[in-house]
């Protein structure tokens, strides 16, 4: 009985130092965005003025914007195109399907490191040179594989006779997708959209390699805002991504049942 | 509503023979069942008279018009799957109107052949209800109604009944013909039960490597088997195997066994005759084993399965193992061991060549 307690208790002290390992500096980060003093100071003075100055800072903004535009096209882009080339890995028997579907998994094992330095090279060669279109190339082949990969794991879990009965009701390869097939599989693209959206949304190695000065997205204006002389304007945007980026995972959580559901 | 008439159908699959030249006219309004083993071809046949493959060579017909390279979407049947295939993500109403609605029909149109269609398979008040809220039964009669609804030319099982449990599936295959009756349908129903096929069916198509074995009502290929395969996978049969003498065989201990009168083979030439279980009468040897009254056989039981209505005998006769079932009928039983005299008609009695 005693051990067991003891088992017991160790393992909530466990799981206590997990969560307070994984969330306590962000909790102390946003605890400081609505502190007065900007070098950590005890005691805690409460102030919005961070915020407020957050407002001024234009470059901040506007790394922002570019970062939030640039994710959500990567999204559209990755979900549309990773979900076709899934279905296709499904449905159709080609020669190099094996072959194309291996090459899924480089992108994701090789160092972003690498792939940053392979893209700017590729892009000054075939002149599209840096800036905020070659980031979002970047991004799209990045997060491709994320999308097909999880859309793929949700169609292994698809009966293809449901295809077979809409096919012998009628229902065209249009309609078949749309009604039958589409329904089925959305959690596992909603699933991949979210992949897409945090790749390109957290991505600095390959933005830095391909930003220019100026026009950039807002992991390497953080990075570059550091260097410079760091700022509590960058734990208050920080504050705000975290606040919406948790509220967009709540909710997509609460609509769609991943796995288990009938 | 249309029948079927296919010709000459072969596929291949790599080196594999799935379909080998195979013929059959299922007439408008039939009821028929493909019956055969696993692999046997038959689902391979029932997919391309829908039109989910197409053959190498040969003619599918569908109410005269050439189909055998129309896709499955324009073909007009109805399918009804072995897990039933209801779509998931729908209620059972929209699973039945599917097929309208994909043909862009009224809406009021819809609603009305739906409701008539789930009448029809007495599921009137289930439509809101999801499929996982279904029982088996329910799901299955779901499925039909959803690939009736669109009037089909032709209506096609796989297996249908193949998921139910025993008591269920009986209930099924009465309903299923009874909407089958009601709506006149031509239907061909894959099946690997002999007893479904042989209660359910009008006509029957036995199939084995990709071909055709026999095709023709239950009663026929039942009474009449031309081959040992047929006789022994529809129904149970005793094989005697020898040379043929004219009216029958001679077993290799010299033993003759009278045929009934039809086929005639070359004298000397191999050939099999069957006798089903039932048709012989067994008796306690009393010593006398005249052959006038037809043939008979001498053997000693060695096991009796009781079931109720009907015993089945194990007699060894000169190394082979003869059934015979009895009907409960109040005699008295035989024992393990007891030397017993078997008797049956040459009309009982069907003459098979050797293939």
């Amino acid at each position: 009985m005693a051990t067991t307690r003891i088992l017991e208790w160790l393992g909530r002290l466990y799981i206590w130092l997990l969560l307070a390992f994984l969330y306590l500096p962000i909790v102390i980060m946003a605890l400081m965005s609505f502190n007065v003093s900007p070098f950590y100071q005890l005691p805690f003075e409460w102030t919005t003025e961070w915020y407020a100055s957050l407002w001024q800072n234009d470059q901040l903004i506007s790394a922002t914007s570019n970062s939030i535009e640039i994710a959500v096209i990567t999204t559209i882009l990755c979900t549309a195109l990773g979900t076709a080339a899934s279905l296709a890995f499904y449905r159709y028997e080609f020669r190099g399907k094996k072959f194309l579907q291996a090459l899924l998994f480089p992108p994701i094992a090789i160092p972003w490191l690498i792939t940053g330095t392979a893209m700017l090279i590729f892009f000054f060669g075939v002149g599209i040179g840096r800036g905020l279109f070659a980031i979002l190339l970047g991004h799209v082949a990045l997060a491709l594989p994320y999308v097909i990969v999880v859309v793929s794991a949700r169609l292994q879990t698809f009966a293809p006779e449901l295809e077979e009965a809409a096919r012998s009701l009628g229902a065209n390869q249009w309609q078949v997708t749309r009604r039958v097939t589409l329904p089925w599989i959305m959690p596992g693209v909603i699933a991949g959209g979210l992949f897409a959206f945090a790749v390109s949304f957290d991505q600095f190695v390959v933005s830095y390699f391909l930003s220019t000065p100026g026009q950039t997205t807002l992991p390497v204006e953080i990075y570059a805002a550091i260097r410079k002389g760091f700022t509590p304007e960058i734990n208050a945007v920080s504050t705000i991504i975290i606040v919406v980026s948790m509220a967009l995972m709540l909710l997509t959580a609460r609509f769609f049942k991943f796995g288990g559901e009938k | 509503m249309a029948g079927v008439q296919v010709s000459n159908l072969s596929r291949n699959f790599g080196a594999h023979k799935a379909l080998d030249d195979v013929s059959i006219d299922f007439a408008d309004g039939g009821f028929y069942a493909l019956l055969g083993p696993s692999g046997s071809g038959k689902t391979t046949l029932l997919r391309q008279i829908a039109g989910f493959d197409f053959p190498d060579s040969g003619r599918i017909a569908i109410g005269g018009e050439s189909v055998e390279r129309v896709p499955v979407e324009r073909r007009r049947i109805g399918m009804v799957f072995q897990n039933y295939a209801l779509f998931p993500n729908m209620s059972v109403a929209d699973n039945v109107a599917f097929g309208l609605s994909v043909r862009g029909e009224a809406k009021a149109t819809i609603a009305s052949e739906v409701q008539r269609a789930l009448d029809l398979v007495q599921l009137s008040k289930l439509g809101g209800r999801r499929p996982h809220q279904l029982s088996g039964g329910q799901r299955q009669r779901v499925a039909l109604a959803r690939a009736i609804v669109t009037k089909p030319r032709v209506l096609l099982l796989d297996e249908p009944l193949g998921a139910l449990d025993k008591a269920l599936r009986v209930d099924m295959q009465i309903e299923l013909k009874r909407i089958q009756r009601e709506i006149g349908i031509t239907t061909i129903f894959v099946t690997h039960d002999q007893e479904e096929a042989l209660t359910m069916s009008d006509r029957i198509g036995i199939l084995r490597d990709g071909r055709l074995v026999q095709e023709g009502p239950p009663e026929e290929i039942y009474d009449s088997p031309k081959s040992e395969f047929a006789a022994t996978f529809l129904g149970d049969a005793n094989i005697f195997r020898g040379e043929t003498t004219g009216v029958g065989i001679r077993l290799p201990d010299g033993t003759a066994i009278a045929a009934r009168a039809g086929a005639t083979l070359a004298a000397g030439a191999k050939a099999s005759c069957a006798v089903r279980p039932e048709r012989i009468r067994i008796a306690i040897d009393s010593g006398s084993a005249d052959q006038a009254n037809g043939n008979v056989l001498r053997g000693q039981v060695s096991k009796r399965i009781f079931a109720g209505n009907n015993s089945t005998y194990f007699v060894e006769r000169d190394g082979q193992t003869l059934k015979v079932i009895v009907q409960n009928t109040g005699a008295d039983r035989l024992a393990a061991g007891q030397e017993v005299l078997l008797r049956w008609s040459p009309k009982s009695t069907v003459l098979i060549a050797a293939n």
